[in-house]
């Protein structure tokens, strides 16, 4: 084991691939002799080579059309959007081309997209978003989103490993302020399996990405009350793990869903949903939504705090989903 | 207006908390016209015993849950019209469904419009009020407690709760399936059960088809009414030689729960006092003919004394309260409830008067009279049995001066007015010496929960009842 940031942790997973697979290559805005507008793959163009480590053009559409034209031919191509809100660029070939290539030709297409997301430092509407949900959304595409360093590098090796597009969102919040021990070994973790953050036995919080740790220090004020909180980490939203979303929601009979995307078509309306549907009769009160407001991301820091569901809010929610 | 098409007739949903009914007695038997809104069954709840009226006009084509039988709310009963039913049980004789729907096309026949749902559900009001708002937050029943309810057959309104508004949560039930009463069995029927009810006389002739009349007729029932199947029981009882088994209904089963529950739950304590009802014999006998010439109600003495119960009840919030969980409830209303004796000694049921402080004596009098009439006549709906915050119970009707009555949970007390008998009494005459009087005296008990009120509060209380009964003042009540 070794002590790793969870930006850490993404470039070893990357790295541990590139080293063990000669397929995988990494393509994307400035990742080669800049290292990444993050950093994340800092001293991979010397390792690896300049063929293998591409500097792309300022065009995210050549970006993700490239890859999948290489996936088609056999290789396994992990492109980075420098923010995952420059994503929508690549819709079209995202979308319309990786996503159905398999369903039409029958064609694998294993690319990987690494997508930084995600807000809390003031980067505004165009550098802060979450947008997870719009392509939860589209049959054929995966939806991978980390919370934990040791989760980064498990679920971005099977994501490389996976003969499908994946949307691999890594939080830039956690980069550097989650350090945890993680396994210098290869290793990978699973799709579709949540990972049980903290069990408890009155409240059931389901969240992913950066949200886990609010969540988790929401839990933590309750603890005071004699509230017990348990916390889902979906991990992956597409496939996500409904069956332990099912069984956490009969244990404790009170689910509060939390993203940190937007609250109308988020991902967390398809949970409260399914849980209505499939967990009526376990259910001791309302589901629970806590997300942003419909607007874009602030700029302004008082703004943003307001938009981003902050530790406060998720207490507030859990406290009076405990007294419903 | 008679329907061709049929109309499923299901089991009521009487009251929130209620999940199943059992059948008691069919009024209509397969084959029989009916009209809707007429009765068409008789069922009983843990809550009240009630008549199932019939949806819609026409020929009662199918039954299919038999009397005795008890099944959860929504379950088809019956079927009125249409075809006759395919059913074996079912006679698959004359008349057709058409028959009958000729006899009631004519003009004479009140057009009377299905009514969309077999009984009017207690509608909420728009503009609740403080008690109705309590009883909202109290009754409203999630998903996963109806179901825990339902598993363990326990009544939800009997589980005291913790949640907002007094909502009984997941926690609550499930606490109270661990540490309550054990559930009733869910089926009563012993083995073998005798059909309860003769089948019905000799069915007058069928109108011809071509000649209708104003009068619908009962349409002839070409066989017996088929016989109840035998309803899977849950354990047999042995009756040695002599004796006879009788099953429990659904109200002896919820009586002999909630007297063991409350017994098992408050600490029971009776206090008695004397009051000398004379001057409420003076005005009793002055009202009465007034009361019952203009109103048509009777101003009984037990009428009196729940007019000063009410009263009195303002200065004892604590008596008029609950304890719910760890908290102490009172409230500003009293919802008087009254026991009354059902036909033949078989049942109790306690029909609440609500908000009875805005009641004065003639109120009171007409309110009584209306719940204990319906009471008897099983017209009650579910939610006027609920909510009482406290509850007379007057045995002295039959000549006894004393009882100790069990409370009904979760109110804190019980009053209990006994005989009116003459007695010796002393009392002073003009002069201040004492002589002996004849006097009208009625003994009064009050039992309470002691957990909550002690002693030196429940002999204030019944003090401060005697003198409003003793000095009753007519223009104050």
């Amino acid at each position: 084991m070794a002590e790793m940031t969870y930006l850490q942790a993404i470039s070893d997973g990357l790295r541990v691939e590139m080293r063990r697979d000669k397929r995988v290559f990494v393509i994307g805005e400035d990742v080669g002799v800049y290292g990444g507008a993050f950093k994340v793959t800092l001293g991979f163009q010397e390792e690896f080579g300049s063929w293998r480590v591409i500097d792309a053009p300022l065009s995210e559409t050549a970006i993700v059309g490239s890859c999948t034209g290489a996936a088609i031919m056999g290789m396994r191509p992990v492109a980075e959007m420098q923010f995952a809100d420059f994503i929508s660029c690549a819709w079209d070939q995202l979308v319309t081309v990786a996503a159905k290539q398999r369903y039409r030709a029958g064609t694998p297409v294993p690319i990987v997209v690494r997508l930084p997301s995600g807000g809390g430092f003031s980067g505004g509407p165009f550098h802060s978003q979450n947008p997870e949900s719009s392509f939860a959304h589209i049959a054929g595409l995966k939806v991978v989103c980390p919370a934990t360093p040791e989760d980064a590098k498990g679920l971005l090796i099977t994501a490389i490993e996976d003969p499908n597009p994946v949307l691999y969102f890594e939080h830039k919040h956690l980069y550097r302020r989650l350090k945890a021990e993680v396994p210098e070994e290869r290793y990978t973790v699973p799709f579709g399996k949540a990972r049980v953050h903290r069990e408890g036995d009155d409240l059931t919080v389901v969240t992913w990405g950066a949200m886990v740790h609010t969540a988790d220090e929401a839990a933590n004020a309750l603890e005071g009350d004699g509230v017990s909180v348990e916390i889902l980490d979906l991990r992956t939203l597409i496939p996500w793990d409904k069956k332990a979303v099912l069984e956490s929601a009969e244990k404790t009979s009170k689910v509060l869903v939390l993203h940190e995307d937007t609250r109308t078509g988020g991902f967390g309306g398809e949970i409260a949903a399914t849980i209505a549907e499939e967990a009526f009769e376990n259910l001791d009160a309302p589901i629970v939504r806590i997300a942003a407001p419909d607007t874009p991301v602030p700029f302004s820091p008082p703004l943003e705090k307001a938009f981003i569901p902050q530790v406060e809010d998720v207490v507030k929610g859990l406290k009076e989903l405990a007294e419903y | 207006m008679a329907t061709t098409e049929a109309v499923d007739v299901v089991m009521p949903q009487m009251g929130v908390s209620v999940s199943e009914g059992t059948i008691t007695k069919w009024l209509k038997q397969v084959g029989e016209q009916i009209e809707a809104d007429e009765s068409l069954l008789e069922i009983s709840t843990d809550k009240v015993d009630t008549e199932v009226p019939s949806p819609a006009s026409g020929v009662v084509t199918q039954i299919l849950v038999q009397e005795g039988e008890t099944v959860d709310v929504g379950t088809k009963l019956a079927v009125i019209g249409g075809e006759a039913g395919a059913p074996a049980e079912a006679p698959a004789a004359e008349p057709e469904p058409q028959a009958a729907e000729e006899v009631a096309q004519p003009a004479e026949t009140p057009a009377v419009e299905p009514a969309p749902q077999p009984e009017p559900e207690p509608a909420p009001a728009a503009a609740a009020s403080p008690a109705e708002a309590q009883q909202n937050g109290k009754s409203f029943v999630s998903p996963v407690v109806a179901r825990i309810a339902s598993e363990h057959n326990v009544d939800v309104s009997s589980v005291p709760g913790t949640g907002r508004g007094g909502r009984v949560t997941k926690k609550d039930i499930l606490d109270f399936v661990e540490s309550g009463p054990p559930a009733a069995p869910p089926q009563e029927a012993p083995p073998a059960a005798p059909p309860q009810e003769a089948p019905p006389a000799a069915p007058e002739p069928a109108p011809a088809p071509a000649a209708p009349e104003p009068a619908p007729a009962p349409a002839p029932a070409a066989e017996a009414p088929p016989k109840p199947s035998p309803a899977p029981a849950p354990e047999p009882v042995a009756a040695t030689a002599g004796e006879q088994l009788e099953p429990m209904n659904a109200m002896r089963r919820g009586i002999a729960e909630h007297m063991r529950r409350s017994l098992d739950t408050a600490a029971h304590v009776t206090s008695a006092i004397e009051v000398d009802m004379s001057r409420v014999v003076d005005i009793r006998n002055k009202l009465k003919p007034e009361y019952q010439k203009t109103y048509g109600v009777n101003p009984t003495y037990l009428i009196f004394v729940a007019r000063a119960v009410v009263e009195t009840l303002k200065k004892y919030p604590w008596i008029n309260g609950e304890i719910r969980g760890e908290q102490i409830v009172t409230r500003p209303w009293v919802n008087l409830g009254f026991a009354v004796e059902l036909a033949e000694g078989k049942g109790l049921i306690v029909p609440v008067v609500k908000h009875a402080e805005g009641l004065n004596l003639l109120g009171m009098a007409q309110a009584v009279t209306d719940i204990a009439e319906r009471a008897r006549n099983k017209k009650l709906t579910p939610d006027e049995v609920q909510g009482g915050t406290f509850t007379i119970t007057n045995p002295g009707g039959y000549g006894t001066f004393h009882g100790t009555p069990v409370i009904s949970q979760p109110q804190a007390g019980i009053l209990g007015t006994y005989a009116l008998v003459k007695r010796p009494w002393v009392v002073q005459d003009s002069f201040g010496k004492d002589v002996i009087a004849i006097r009208p005296i009625m003994n009064i008990t009050l039992t309470y929960d002691h957990r909550l009120v002690d002693g030196a509060l429940a002999g204030r209380f019944l003090k401060d009842l005697k003198e409003a009964l003793e000095s009753w003042d007519e223009v104050a009540y």
